[in-house]
């Protein structure tokens, strides 16, 4: 089954809300090699200004995992995974995410595009925090290779 | 905080960061638990050759990761970092006994003196050859 070109456009109903742990960040920063003190000291973040250890610019994928497995889960969205291979990936922020925040990420398909047999999925996953403003959006292009 | 680094002496190419990242199977272990990215492709040859891979791979999300830590370092706080993105253009095998090395120099690719931000290019290799495309940090500087 092709990739369904309706996606473009669906917005997804807001995953579960994230609660973002401090150890959860730290261990997150080490399997980046990160070495700042404001990824994994408190004392070090809090003299810097932030509330609590400040996570890397990468974190956001954990919590966009969620809503791409809502995506993939979709019975009328025709994307095998066994086919998906990641294109690209962007994080733009608003503020960076602090050990504490409570997230919510929601899911739109930006774009479904045709490319020589294979489908190009864009997927932003936009997150806000407890209040209602925006941290981030991460963004996934995903390449669905067609029938070789 | 860390000062950061001022905009106004910063030159587009100037090279202002850059690291080595030795990858073992057990970093890819690790980042697959802090991640929730548990595909077997990145701990099971088995898998991986089952799907026409050379072996287990790096994740793409991990060489990503690490890739802009040389940025954060030079800003000073990860906070600094307001937008990052990337292309995945070739996959990272790590050998089970040698691991793999990546790369990552980091460049002025752009200056935004009104917004008080510094585009850092990225150029992330392994084995001489470069792993993402476009990768580009934005920097606030201000």
């Amino acid at each position: 089954m092709p990739v369904n070109p309706e996606l473009q456009g669906r917005v997804f109903p807001p995953a579960p809300p994230y609660l973002v742990g401090r150890e959860k960040v730290r261990e997150f920063s080490r399997a980046v090699f990160a070495t700042s003190s404001i990824n994994l000291d408190p004392e070090a973040a809090r003299a810097a200004g932030h509330a609590d250890v400040v996570a890397p610019p990468t974190f956001a994928v954990v919590l966009q995992e969620a809503t791409l497995a809502q995506l993939l889960a979709e019975p009328d969205a025709g994307i095998d995974f066994s086919r998906v291979v990641h294109g690209d990936q962007r994080f733009s922020y608003s503020r960076p995410i602090v050990a504490g925040d409570e997230l919510t990420a929601t899911l739109t398909v930006a774009s479904v595009k045709s490319l020589g047999g294979h489908a190009m999925v864009t997927a932003e996953s936009r997150i806000v925090d407890s209040a209602g403003a925006h941290v981030v959006t991460a963004t996934s292009t995903l390449v669905v290779r067609g029938d070789e | 905080m860390t000062p950061a680094p001022a905009l106004d002496t910063l030159s587009v190419g100037d090279v202002v960061a850059g690291g080595s990242y030795p990858l073992t199977r057990d970093s890819l272990v690790r980042y697959a638990g802090a991640s929730g990215d548990f595909n077997p492709i990145h701990y099971r040859d088995d898998v991986a050759v089952s799907v026409g891979l050379p072996g287990v791979l790096a994740h793409g999300m991990l060489t990503m990761g690490l890739g802009v830590q040389p940025v954060v370092d030079w800003a000073g706080d990860p906070a600094r970092i307001v937008d990052y993105q990337v292309r995945f253009t070739r996959p990272v095998p790590v050998d089970p006994s040698d691991g793999a090395v990546v790369t990552v120099v980091a460049k002025v690719g752009a200056i935004d003196a009104d917004a008080g931000i510094a585009r850092i290019d990225l150029t992330v290799t392994f084995n001489g050859q470069t792993v993402l495309g476009k990768a580009q940090a934005r920097v606030s500087l201000v």
